[in-house]
């Protein structure tokens, strides 16, 4: 692998482990904070595309990204208010059945407004086109160029000097910045902030909070109503650049569990750090076509098609990069169950 | 349909032939046609679709339309994409008296509908049913696993290979390819008659990249395109189809890949509008027909715009009834058995000329397009999907181009 190529997989990899860690973090917060394992969580992503996409489709791309997550976060904070607070009492299963429900109703209530096809959502202008522009050159190394390079930079004239261009779509880069800032301000806001004090301390002592008069479920549909939102901002950012459509929650719905797991049951920063390996394994897994028979074949063991297991062997790394997630899950849970950073066994 | 009501509509025809003289035995009988396809779960937008295709495509020629005088009814049953629901829902059909069957999404369920109705038929022998399949193009349908009871009307994935890599032989600039595939049945039979027919017709290409990704998993495609762009590849040829094919081509075009896609399915359904305007003359796509063939495909795609608001995009369907109708005529029968028999080898005339059923192998013997994507102008007019882009005509063969020979080895009745 060339120098531009890993740079450029890097950069994916960690775009899309930064558009992870948008939609997981969500999901970690809920569960650190309230211990319910919100099944709906990729249902909420999912509406924040579509809320997005309708908002944009009126009102710009703008405040389709600033409604969307005030608009699924208002409907989080209201589920919790009039539905999950009432199952609250009967203890978790019947919490998380019921989050499991509501991702059915939303994806019925989604195809029903929206229709089963893909939206045309992409976005804004401003956003379109590349970021930067890396050019690999054979004589010079690599060299970066803001924006759109020229055609004379990507095209060589002599045939000793090879030349090629890589785009970075601005999109991306957007992807990231909006995903770091949404880290700083939800940790500033839980470590620096006297709401943040309340909301920790409602999570071990929601007792000795309730008698200090604080109003505990308030509280506690407060981060409901904030992870929903989080899960809308990262929806309107995702399904703009991906796919907006009914399946986008099934998706993501599995991948978000895995982060959550392997980063530790309720930990940001474990979540954080899950997002980044995962989208950087991703990537590069694509990029190695070696499997098992080439290993073998390394070790002087030389197998044939009659060999037992073969079609197994064959299989190189990129065909089995988008399971290997789940292949980290579950050693994960083997290995160290409570996580890359998590407190709690079990 | 009972022997008292054969009978009876047997005696009523007599009568109406006697009186009118020239009308045919059949002529105002209502064929009704069973539609197993999805029309819930994530193909359901493509499967409502297609739905209309048929619903429209039938009724154009419905009674007076058609040689046989006969009346066509689709009667549409979900099979949510599963070869197992498309075997309850054959189930509903033949309880209903339904004798044919069109299906199209999927070989797999295409697979286990033709298995099924292998089985049925040898047991209820007075109660055939026939399949009709407009799309499911796994070569093995007319090949290893040919049936009497299948009739396949859109081009198989080695014949539509055949005009791919026939048309590849004559572009020079073609020097590195790289092949990206779902990694299912379909996507890996791409890719091996990829390799082959380019080694036999453009041995100096390279094959310089052949992925198999998993099926309708993948939401960012950038890793595999940077993939595409450091081996150096200036053309790609895929099977996928959906939202694999629409997300790739957008990850190529956000990444500044320069290269030409060689795509299956770039013009279904719904296709067009993921890919968007841009990317002119970069992609395209091999098909029994494109959207700029004047006639009358012209005019139903026109119809049926202004009926549903979508475009017409299953083109494969046009054929399906004609040639119904036309077996319908020769047999002077309704009866599947019958019907069956005269499609064997049938021709009708078709937007591209006469199009054959195949009689070795059921599989229609039809002309393949190869187009690619452009603006619309004075040549090329039809919007697809208000894009304001189209499918321009860049080259199409003839039926013996693209015909493969077949492996069949056909049990008849």
């Amino acid at each position: 692998m060339d120098a531009s190529t890993v740079a450029i997989s890097l950069l994916n990899g960690v775009s899309y482990g930064l558009l992870l860690f948008m939609l997981s973090s969500g999901l970690t917060l809920i569960f650190s904070m309230m211990g319910v394992l919100n099944f709906a969580h990729a249902s909420f992503y999912m509406l924040g595309a579509y809320l997005g996409y309708q908002v944009a489709h009126q009102l710009g791309f703008w405040w389709g990204l600033l409604l969307a997550p005030l608009l699924v976060g208002l409907a989080g904070a209201g589920f919790e208010r009039y539905c999950l607070r009432k199952v609250h009492k009967f203890g978790h299963v019947p919490e998380l059945l019921v989050t499991f429900g509501l991702s059915y109703v939303l994806l019925e209530l989604v195809q029903l407004v929206w229709g089963r096809g893909a939206m045309d959502f992409g976005p804004p202008p401003a956003l379109q086109g590349p970021l930067f522009t890396l050019i690999d050159s054979s004589r010079d190394g690599l060299g970066v160029v803001a924006g759109l390079a020229a055609p004379a930079l990507c095209k060589s004239g002599v045939p000793e000097l090879t030349l090629r261009c890589t785009q970075f779509p601005a999109f991306r880069g957007f992807m990231m910045a909006v995903a770091l800032l949404m880290l700083v301000s939800v940790w500033l806001l839980l470590t620096r902030t006297r709401i943040g004090l309340v909301i920790q301390a409602a999570l071990t002592h929601p007792e000795a909070v309730e008698s200090l008069g604080h109003n505990v479920p308030r509280v506690f549909m407060l981060v409901f109503g904030g992870g929903a939102a989080l899960a809308g901002l990262a929806g309107v950012i995702g399904g703009s650049a991906f796919v907006t459509e009914p399946g986008m929650a099934a998706a993501v719905g599995s991948i978000t569990f895995v982060v959550v797991v392997v980063g530790g049951m309720g930990s940001l920063a474990g979540a954080f750090l899950a997002s980044l390996l995962i989208g950087v394994l991703q990537t590069f897994a694509v990029a190695v076509d070696a499997s098992l028979l080439s290993a073998f074949k390394a070790l002087g063991l030389t197998l044939t098609a009659q060999s037992p297991g073969y079609p197994l062997w064959q299989l190189t790394l990129s065909q089995v990069a988008p399971i290997l997630p789940y292949l980290l899950l579950v050693l994960m849970l083997v290995l160290r169950p409570k996580g890359l950073l998590g407190t709690r066994e079990g | 349909m009972t022997p008292t009501r054969r009978t009876t509509t047997f005696l009523i025809a007599l009568a109406l032939s006697s009186a009118a003289g020239l009308a045919a035995a059949q002529a105002g009988e209502t064929i009704k046609i069973a539609y197993i396809d999805p029309l819930s779960g994530a193909f359901a937008n493509i499967g409502q679709n297609i739905l209309k295709t048929h619903q429209l495509l039938s009724q154009r020629i419905s009674g007076k339309g058609n040689p046989a005088g006969v009346k066509f009814e689709i009667v549409p049953l979900d099979n949510k994409a599963s070869p197992q629901e498309s075997l309850n829902a054959l189930k509903a059909a033949i309880d209903q008296d339904i004798r044919y069957v069109v299906q199209g999404q999927g070989s797999g369920a295409a697979a286990a509908l033709i298995d099924a109705i292998a089985k049925h038929n040898e047991r209820n022998p007075g109660k055939e049913v026939v399949l009709l399949n407009y799309a499911a193009v796994d070569p093995d349908l007319t090949n290893s696993k040919c049936n009497y009871w299948h009739f396949r009307f859109d081009a198989d994935t080695s014949m539509k290979m055949e005009a791919f890599t026939t048309y590849m032989k004559d572009e020079k600039n073609i020097q590195a390819v790289y092949l990206i595939n779902q990694n299912y049945s379909h996507g890996q039979q791409v890719s091996r008659f990829a390799k082959e027919m380019l080694a036999r017709k453009r041995p100096d290409v390279k094959i310089v990249g052949d992925d198999l990704h998993p099926l309708g998993q993948v939401k960012d495609f950038a890793p595999y395109v940077a993939k595409i762009k450091a081996s150096g590849a200036d053309s790609v040829i895929t099977g996928n189809w959906g939202q694999d094919l629409s997300l790739l081509i957008k990850a190529g075009k956000d990444a500044g890949l320069d290269v030409t896609w060689y795509t299956y399915y770039a013009g279904a359904a719904g296709t067009p509008t993921a890919i968007g305007p841009g990317s002119d003359g970069k992609i395209k796509f091999v098909y029994v027909a494109h959207p700029n063939i004047p006639g009358d495909l012209a005019k139903a795609q026109e119809e049926f715009k202004a009926k549903f608001n979508e475009d017409l995009s299953t083109m494969t369907v046009y054929n399906v009834y004609p040639m119904l109708a036309a077996a319908m005529a020769k047999a002077k029968s309704t009866d599947p058995v019958k019907v069956a028999a005269a499609m064997e080898g049938l021709s009708i005339k078709s937007h591209s000329g006469e199009v054959q059923m195949r009689a070795t192998d059921h599989q229609l013997q039809q002309a393949l397009y190869i187009a690619k994507w452009q603006k619309v102008d004075a040549k090329y007019k039809w919007n697809v999907e208000n894009t304001g882009y189209t499918w321009g005509q860049e080259k199409m063969y003839e039926p013996y181009v693209a015909s493969t020979p077949t492996s069949c080895q056909m049990k008849r009745p």
